[in-house]
This record gives structure tokens, sequence and C-alpha cells, in this order.
């Protein structure tokens, strides 16, 4: 895909793409191809028509000054019949290469969602929103575009063979105009992708481009406003669509130099076989009608034949799109799961033994961490900010797995379970809540089997959601808006810790899950995980002393490394930064 | 054409006023490029009539002749292409780039609510898919109706010389077609539109299962999310191809007026040349003609169906241009703040989201300048809807605010930005280093500055401890940072933007307890002059400000130092803080 890759191959690369294409939706591409063999073999008999016409009843009617109604009647049929059936080849062509196209387009996009879907989140972390965005859309539609004019394009091919066969047919040295005319429109057409490759890929990553800093300032259009910074912004996205704008000017150059050549070239065409008819009707060797016929074949054949070039011009778009769409459906990466399936119903244990871990190739964020949540208890992860407790907690329900190190579940290495039974058992709630743009209830249930209204309803008791859902205007089917703007950041924590509870996960992870919450309703769900939680052992990342309070044992944290273990009274007495940083309130209010 | 596609074209054009300088001009290169075309059938004609058939026999020099003066015709026509679409090129991508800028610009300056209202994937469409569409139709389709339409003048005025009788045969032919194919311009714009909308439901979708990636894989729902991706592509896909197939009826319609054309002209050409009222030559040049006449009709039939695809695209831009900026900037009409600190005065001010409950009702109050607020309540209580009416992040239904004395709709964005800056919960970082994010709000600050900053807010220790210090890369959104970490940056950008009045809103919810108290201290002792408000959940912060501010269910229900609202034991504010002090102290 960079600048250096020669462009050489890339009409190759394109054949590759287009008969990928042709594999995937062979009976659409035949529908199409059909139509336009049999539309442009129309063509062709259209000019035979015209000329026999010329030759067998105007010049004789001219001359002799009468016609036989009858051979008018059967002109006008003639016209009429093949305009009909042209219109059954326009179908086919048309309907068989748009729906190819789209069917195409469709079936790509669903690929390449389905590889996001089931990426890592250390490979989305790598990849702008924007891009990807792109990725399943325009790029998708790049790599297709040549796909709409390529049954016309192979109907064109098949109907210059038989234009030339019948060329010869009726004059061999009118036929060397024609052999002479389609291999040179060929050539060009060749020569003008070499040309237009790297022209078009720029154009391609600029749109990528321009896509990415819209998305990523549109994203965070509430900080551009309160800092007042929209005209830097407005210049920071103007840079890369200027860049987009000389990318495609210089496409449209080329594209300027090449397109009034490919059409006037058939012209060219006609006025050779006007010159050369002329002498060869002089020498007797042709008709009027002939070369009339000739002639007519080369204007309406150059439309046509145009076609082709559509199909060269648009191949480097097109592997452009292809090879980043592919970057997507080979990266690889999976997290490949396990096939055990844990089926107990009392609470999970786990166990983080020596585990190190690092984002990429950045510096260790944990070190040799071990500790374990024993069944049914009630584990805080303490530690200042930055110190790796959402990365431990991304670590247990194995959204990233460690350098080294083993996480085990119920005796289980992580690894080992299937990605259900692993979503069964476990339930993350992060810092910040997503929210799906979809309705109360399908934010909690997820459509996950066997959770209905009442489940639902539970779920948000528990997390003290229940009463403001029930003001909501249509309760459980109110839509919350594209990540919940209609709610507030406390309202949509709540609907994600009730989506946590709803499916009674045995292991249950808190990554500081009520930040935006009141003092007062974390209370309450405090206590209500304590009376309900009985089937789950947590593992909760947590400031408050109420919340390391619930805890059975605390595990401090600092810089990645487990520093201490133990109760919180026990840290209280025996580690200063754990009591530095517990009792900061109260120090802050006795020193005021 | 439709009427809401012409005026969608007029509304289109008035707002890239680049697209109309030399306009005339590149539509003169596209006349002289048809007339290349054209001089061709008069060459067969001429050559067939005076050389060919010439009354003394064949007369080949002249057909030479002929054809020299063609082929020069020819390259003159084909310079003339290369000049037009370089115009075209050059004038058309400059405009829409402009119009992607501008658009660009305008979702900025939209109010939050209208921000909020859209979904974020559609907005990307606007400046990226559907201008897009306009370009490549300007690309191809464009060039192409531009010299369709020449080839059609052009063949028409040709054929009218040669012979009025079958240029109205030929017109009358095609009649049917005509109205045949307006009719589907107005099927065709509602299928078109109907795509556009479409794909941008399906990016909407793609967008969410990109940044919902992680919950999806936690929870093992791919299946639902990828029924949702499902629906919205396969929706996509069908209407699409309801577009063409509309498309290729209309499209088909005027395959059957060239045949009627071509039979009727043979037909009556040959009646009329039975006189001698026409000769072979130019009944021959004339079925050429036909062809040149009707190859513009086809292909102008489908590049208006593009069109229609094209000013779908164009209206879903021009839609955005015309969403008023409810929040607008009063730019030269405008004051600016006073100089010095700001106080605060909310006279009777109420808000309702459109079609919402009343979030905020008869709120009254001033706020003295310098001191230091916090705003305290239950979640949905109205707290964050009071901080964007104090930043004129929206403005209220009823009632107005005013800082200084100034109400806040006259002040300019350029002075109500500089001196107020609000630090929201999600402190959104940009995909940049931590040193570029702080510079987001004072660009012209040197490292020393930067590091002085970090410093003063005793966060010196934390940056220094990162892999690369300020140059650390913060990651999409912030995400190589953790949540808290991401608020301490978002903290410092809002520091050096050095407000008169800054607004925090749950600014450091993420952040331990420790480094919050000394960002506390730290922010205490540098913010005085200054005011500030601070919403919050830890009660901390409101212990240690001048005055807090109780807001329950949208209503104002108690204000006062922290002290002598804790005396009122049955208070709301009394009862949040005892669960505070629950939570914070038990052990």
């Amino acid at each position: 895909m960079s600048h250096s890759r020669p462009s050489r191959d890339v009409l190759g690369r394109g054949l590759r793409v287009l008969g990928q294409a042709i594999r995937t939706e062979p009976r659409m591409f035949t529908i199409g191809v059909v139509g336009s063999s049999l539309f442009g073999l129309l063509i062709i008999a259209n000019s035979y028509v015209v000329g026999a016409v010329i030759g067998h009843v105007v010049v004789p009617a001219f001359t002799d000054h009468r016609v036989a109604t009858g051979s008018l009647a059967l002109v006008a049929a003639a016209f009429l019949g093949i305009s009909a059936l042209r219109v059954a080849g326009v179908f086919g062509r048309r309907l068989g290469a748009g729906f190819m196209q789209f069917r195409l387009q469709a079936r790509y996009r669903r690929a390449v969602t389905r590889r996001y879907l089931s990426l890592p989140p250390s490979w989305h972390q790598k990849h702008a929103t924007g891009t990807l965005l792109s990725n399943a859309n325009s790029d998708v539609e790049a790599a297709f575009v040549p796909i709409a004019p390529l049954p016309f394009a192979v109907g064109t091919i098949i109907m210059v063979f038989a234009a030339v066969l019948i060329l010869f047919l009726t004059d061999w040295v009118l036929a060397l105009v024609g052999v002479a005319l389609f291999p040179t429109l060929f050539g060009l057409n060749v020569i003008y992708s070499r040309y237009m490759s790297p022209r078009q890929i720029r154009a391609q990553q600029m749109r990528a481009k321009v896509s990415a800093v819209a998305h990523e300032s549109f994203d965070g259009a509430l900080v551009v406003k309160t800092m007042g910074r929209e005209e830097d912004e407005s210049q920071r996205f103007a840079v890369f669509v200027t860049e987009l704008r000389d990318a495609l000017i210089s496409v449209g150059r080329l594209r300027g130099l090449f397109d009034p050549v490919m059409d006037s070239l058939p012209s060219v065409g006609t006025l050779a076989v006007l010159l050369l008819g002329a002498w060869r009707l002089e020498s007797g060797a042709i008709s009027v009608g002939e070369l009339v016929t000739v002639s007519f074949l080369f204007t309406v054949l150059a439309f046509p034949v145009r076609a082709i070039g559509w199909v060269v011009a648009e191949l480097p778009r097109s592997v452009a799109g292809w090879e980043r769409v592919q970057a997507v459906l080979t990266a690889t990466g999976d997290l490949a799961y396990g096939n055990v399936a844990l089926d107990r119903k009392v609470p999970a244990t786990l166990t983080f033994e020596h585990v190190d871990f690092s984002y990429g190739d950045g510096p260790l964020v944990l070190h040799d961490v071990t500790f374990d949540v024993p069944a049914g208890r009630t584990v805080a992860l303490v530690g200042p900010t930055g110190s790796g407790k959402s990365t431990i907690a991304a670590l247990a329900i194995r959204l990233v797995d460690p350098d080294s190190g083993r996480i085990v579940l119920d005796d289980v290495p992580v690894h080992d379970l299937t990605a259900a039974s692993l979503a069964r058992t476990t339930a993350l709630v992060p810092q910040i809540p997503f929210v799906f743009d979809d309705t109360v209830r399908s934010n909690v249930t997820l459509d996950r089997d066997g959770l209905g209204d009442e489940e639902a309803w539970s779920a948000l008791r528990l997390a003290q959601a229940d009463r403001f859902v029930e003001k909501l205007p249509e309760g459980l089917d109110t839509a919350v808006g594209e990540r919940g703007t209609s709610l507030s950041g406390g309202q949509r924590q709540r609907i994600t810790l009730a989506r946590a509870l709803a499916d009674h996960p045995r292991l249950l992870v808190l990554d500081d899950a009520t930040s935006a919450v009141d003092p007062r309703v974390e209370a309450a769900i405090l206590s209500s995980l304590r009376s309900a939680g009985a089937g789950a052992s947590i593992l909760v990342v947590a400031y408050r002393r109420a919340t390391i309070a619930l805890a059975d044992q605390v595990v401090y944290l600092e810089q990645g490394k487990v520093v201490a273990t133990g109760t919180h009274a026990g840290l209280l007495a025996t580690n200063q930064g754990y009591a530095d940083l517990v009792t900061a309130y109260e120090k802050a209010e006795q020193n005021a | 054409m439709s009427d809401g596609t012409l005026a969608t074209v007029r509304r289109g054009l008035a707002l890239s006023p680049e697209l109309r300088p030399g306009m005339a001009g590149t539509i003169a290169l596209a006349l002289v490029q048809m007339g290349g075309r054209v001089a061709v059938p008069i060459a067969v004609q001429q050559g067939i009539d005076h050389g060919i058939r010439a009354a003394g026999g064949p007369d080949l020099g002249f057909v030479v002749k002929v054809v020299a003066i063609t082929f020069v015709a020819l390259t003159i026509s084909t310079i003339a292409g290369y000049l037009m679409t370089r115009r075209l090129f050059t004038v058309s991508e400059t405009a829409l780039g402009a119009l992607r800028s501008r658009t660009f610009r305008h979702i900025h300056d939209l109010s939050m609510l209208h921000q909020q209202s859209e979904r974020r994937g559609s907005m990307v469409s606007r400046v990226t898919s559907d201008v897009d569409q306009i370009s490549q139709f300007l690309q191809f389709g464009g060039v192409q109706l531009l010299l369709s339409s020449g080839q059609l003048l052009v063949s028409t005025l040709v054929m009218l010389f040669y012979s009025w009788q079958l240029t109205l045969v030929v017109l009358l032919a095609f009649g049917p077609s005509v109205v045949i194919i307006r009719l589907f311009q107005k099927r065709l714009a509602g299928t078109y539109r109907q795509v556009r909308e479409r794909t941008g439901v399906m990016l909407g979708a793609v967008a969410e299962s990109v940044v919902g990636a992680t919950v999806i894989r936690a929870y093992g729902v791919a299946g639902r999310t990828e029924e949702r991706l499902d629906t919205s592509i396969e929706r996509l896909r069908v209407s699409q191809q309801q577009a063409l197939r509309t498309s290729v009826t209309s499209f088909s319609s005027g395959e059957i007026g060239a045949g009627l054309a071509l039979a009727a002209v043979v037909v009556i050409g040959t009646l009329m040349g039975l006189d001698g009222g026409l000769t072979v030559g130019e009944l021959t040049a004339f079925l050429f003609l036909v062809t040149l006449f009707i190859q513009p009709v086809q292909i102008a039939t489908d590049m208006l169906n593009e069109a229609q695809n094209a000013v779908a695209g164009w209206r879903r831009v021009l839609d955005v241009l015309d969403l008023d900026p409810d929040v607008a900037d009063p730019d030269d009409q405008g004051v600016d703040l006073p100089a010095g600190p700001l106080s605060v005065h909310f006279r009777d001010v109420s808000f309702r989201y459109p079609d919402g409950p009343v979030v905020l009702a008869d709120v009254d109050l001033r706020l003295d300048a310098r001191k230091k607020y916090a705003v305290v309540g239950e979640t949905g209580s109205g707290k964050t809807t009071f901080a964007k009416l104090l930043t004129r992040l929206m403005d209220p239904a009823a009632g107005e605010v005013l800082l200084s004395d100034t109400p806040l709709p006259s002040v300019r964005f350029s002075s109500l930005r500089a001196r107020v800056v609000m630090v929201p919960q999600d402190g959104f970082l940009f995909d940049a280093t931590i040193a570029e994010n702080i510079r987001f709000a004072a660009p012209s600050l040197s490292d020393d500055d930067l590091a002085a900053a970090f410093t003063e807010l005793g966060l010196a220790d934390w940056v220094d401890g990162l892999p690369a210090g300020m140059e650390t890369p913060v990651g999409e959104r912030g995400e190589a940072l953790s949540v808290g970490e991401r608020q301490l940056v978002a903290l410092v950008r809002a520091y050096v933007a050095d407000p008169d009045l800054l607004v925090l809103d749950e600014a450091t919810s993420a952040v331990d307890p420790a480094t919050e108290v000394r960002l506390q201290r730290a922010l205490d002792t540098v913010t005085r002059g200054r005011t500030t408000v601070a919403i919050a959940h830890r009660l901390s912060t409101a212990q240690s400000a001048d005055e807090v501010i109780v807001v329950d269910a949208g209503r104002v229900v108690q204000r006062g130092p922290h002290a002598a609202l804790v005396a009122d034991e049955n208070s709301i504010y009394a009862k949040l803080y005892a669960s505070w002090l629950e939570q914070t102290r038990s052990t």
C-alpha cells in the first residue's frame, strides 16, 4: 500500500480482484455478461441493418424513385425488434452488474465487520475508529467499483471480436483498421492505469485520513467547544482536505489527458475507413452499403469500448481499497479460545500467578502480579492512579492475555475456556460505561438467553436504577440514544452495572464502577450487592473506604507491582502508602 | 428533474460559489470538444456525396481533403477536451474541498443538542462519503452530462440543417421517452435519498461495533451486533438494488425511443427522398446524427440518475449547513467579557430538552467572583445541565445567565471560551502526545511552562514516571492512559488555559483520593483570583468550597457554607454528607 510499491503489477493485482469477484458472484456475472453480449451483438446487427437498408432499400429507391411498402415495413420492424431485444440486453447487463456489485459490497462489509468483532481489544487500540469506518465503507466500495462496468466490458470484448471477424468477411483492408485500432485502445488503457495507480492510491489514503480526523474531531466536539478551538480544528481538518483535493485534482489531470484521446480514436478510425473505403470502393472491392456499415460500426463501437477503459481505469483504486480490506480480513492476533466450559453454579475462584503485562511494545505495566479471589469472597484492588488496576480487571475477564504468567478461573487457565463460558462466568463493569444506541431493556439484557423483563427489572433494582428507569417516558422501552447521550453519567453507570448483574455472573469485576454515582446511591448499591452477591466472587477496584471495607481482602498496588496484600485494617496499620491513600480525605479535613 | 432536485442544486451552487467562476469557459471548451464529434458524420456525408458518389465518378482527392480537415478538427476537439476536464476537476475539487471544510466547521458550530441528536457516523459521512458522492459524479457523470448536453445541442442543430422534417420526427419519437424519464426522476430521487440515509445508518452501526468492541466481547454478545450490522448492510443493499431497478427502467425508455427514431427516420426519409428531397449521403449522415443524438440522450439519462445519487448526498450536506447553530456566536455584534474575575448570575433559569421533561426549574442564583463553589446533588438532579448553561454549551429555555452582569448570548465566543473553561467528566484526549494535548488549550506554551504547570499541580512525579514523560502518546481517545490519568491531563489542559471562571464537572472522579486531595490543594492555591464551580460527588470537594449549592430534582434547594448546611440535620445535604462519611470513614 506504500508509495514505493511499484504500480506496474497493479493491473495483474486488479485482475485478480476481479477474478475473485467473479468467482464469488458467478450467477450475477453471467447474467450481466449475457445481457452485455446480447447488447453488443445487437449494436453490430444494427450497423448491418443500417448498411443493408442504405444499400438495398434507400439507394434503389432513390435511383428508381419508388419503394415497396413491404420493404419499408420490414425495415421499421427490424429497427424496433432490435431495440426491444436491446432493452432486454440492457436489463441483463446493468442489473447483473449492479446486483453483483451491491452483493459483493454487502458480503465484504459483513466480513470486515465480523473481523472487527473478533479481533481483540489490543488490535482495536491500534486502529483509529475513523479508519475502521472507512475500511467498512469507502474501501469496500472502492474495491468493487470496477464491477459496475465489468460485464459491459466483457461483453464489449466479445463484441469487438465479432466486429473484427465481420470486418474481415467484409473487406480485409478495412478490417486492418479495426485490428490496429482496438489493441491501441487497450494498450493505452494499460499505460493509463499504470500512471493512474499511485494517484488513486494516494487519494484513497487521503480519504481515509480525512475520515479519521473528522471522526476524532466530532468525537471530541465537547472539548473543542469548551476550549473554543473550532477554528484550529477546522484548520487541522483543512490540511487533509487540501491534500485530498490535490490528490483528486492530480487524478483529474491525468484523466483529462486520457479521456479525450480515448474518445477521439474511434473517430480517427472512421476517418481511416472513409479514406481507405473510397479507395476500395473505386477498385470495386466493396459497395457503398458496406462502407456505410463499417463506418457506422466504428461510430457505435466507440462508446462501448470505453467500458474496458472504465474497468482498467478503476483498477488501481480497486486494488487500493481491496488491500485495505484484506489487511483487516487477514489481521491476526485473535484470542484463540479453548474448549473447556465451566458449568458450576457456585462463585468462581480467580487466581493470578506471576503475571507480567505490557501494551504492545511499551514498558511493563504489571510485574509479577500474584493474588487470588477465593470463591464467594470480595477482593479490593487499591492503588494510585495509573498503577495498573484497570489492566488487572481486563486480564481477569480475558480482554487481553498476559505476556507471561497464568490467570486461572476455577482451576482452568482462562485461555482454555470457551468464549461463551468465559462470558457467562465473568462480568466486568468498566470505568467508562458504554451504552448501545438501543432501548434500556436491550442494554441490560443484550438479548442474552433467558433474560426477560423480570430479570431486567431485578438487575436494575440491584443497581439502584429501577426508580429512574420507571420514570423514563417509555420505561424499559425508552431508547437511550447513541452512547446513551440522553442519560446522565451516573445513570449510564447504573445501566451497565445492571447489565453485568442480569445474568448472575460467578465472578464480578467492578472497575471503579460507581465513580459517577453520588454517595447515597453508591451506598445503596453496595449494600444490595452484599445481600444479593452471595452468588458471585467480586474483584473491585475502589478508592472509597466503604467499598474497601466490604472486601475480605485488599491487594495494594504501586506502579504495576503488588506491594501488600491483607485485610484493610492490617494494611492500614502496616503500609504507609496504603494508609496515605485511603485516609487522604480525612487528613485533608483535619488539616483544613 | 424534480423540483426538489433543482432546488437542491440551486442551493448547493449558492453555497459553493467556487463552482461558478470559469463555468462559461468550461462549457465553451465542452462545446468545442463536441464539435469534433459532429464533424465526423458531416465528413462521411461529404465524402460519400461529393467524393465517392461524385457526379463525375469517385473523387479521391476530395475525400483526402475532407479527411484531413476533419482530422484537424478532431485534434482541436481533443485538446479542448483535455483543457475542459482539467478545469472541471480543478474547479469542482476546490469547491468540494471548501464545502467539506465549511461543513466540518458548521458541525462544530452547532449546539451540543444538535451534535448529540446526530449519530457520529452520520456526521462523519457528511464530510466524507456524501461529498465523495458529489465529487465522483462531477468527475465522471458531470463531464459526461456536460458533453452529452453539448452533443445533443450540436447534433440537433446539424440535424436541423440537413432536414427540419426529419429532426421533428426524431424529436417526436423521443417525446414519450422524455416524459417517462421525467416521471422516473422523482422516484429515483426518493430511492437515492433512501440509499444515502441507509448508508448513514450502516456507518452508525459499524461505528458502534468498533467503539463498543470491548463490551461486546466481554459479554459474548457478538451475535446481536452481527445481526444489527447485517440488517443495516442488507437494508442498504436492498435500497441500492431498488434504486438501480428504477434507474434501468428509466434508461430503457430511452432505448425504445432510439429504436422508434431510427425506424421513423429511415421510413420517412426514404419516402422524402423518392422525389429527390434528400440524397443518399444526407440520409446516411442523418442516421449517424440520430445515433449521435441517441447516445447523449442515453448517457444523459444515466447521468441524471447518477446525479440523483449525488444530489441526495448534496442535500444531506446542505441539510446540516441549514441547521441553525442555535447557540450562536454573536461575533462582531457581541461584546467581550469585562476584565477581571467573573461573577455569575442565573436569573430565573429553566431548561428542558426538546420534548423532554424539565431538567432545571426557576434557578435564581448569584455567585460571587473569586469564590469557590461546589454543586452537589443526586445523579440526574440537573448538575451537569447547570454547568452546560453556565458555559453556554446550551441556552436556557427561559431566563438568562449573566457573567459579571453581561448576558451570555451577547458575549463573543473568542472572549467566552478564553475566559470560561469547563472540564467535563470524560476529558476527551486527541490521539497525540500529552504535551500536544495540553497545548490544545494554549498552543504557544513552551516546554518549560508545560513542565511548570505539572509541577504547580503536583503532577510532576506522575508525568516523569511515564515512559516518555510529556512526550508519551496517549493513543486514540487517550486510551493508552488509564481513565484517571486522562482526567489529570484534561485538568492540566484546562489549567494552562488560565480561565477566569473554571467549571469542573466531576473532573477528578477517577483519580485516587491522595492525588485528588493534592490536586485540590494545588488548585486552591492557584485558583485564588478566579471563580471556580465544581460539580462533585466526592464531598471532600464541597467541604473545601466557600459555598455549597445543593440541587435536587432540577431546583436549588440549599446553599451556604458546608458547616452551616451540615448543621441542619434533616436537610438533603446533611444526608448526603452522612452517607459520604459512612463510605469514607468506616473501617
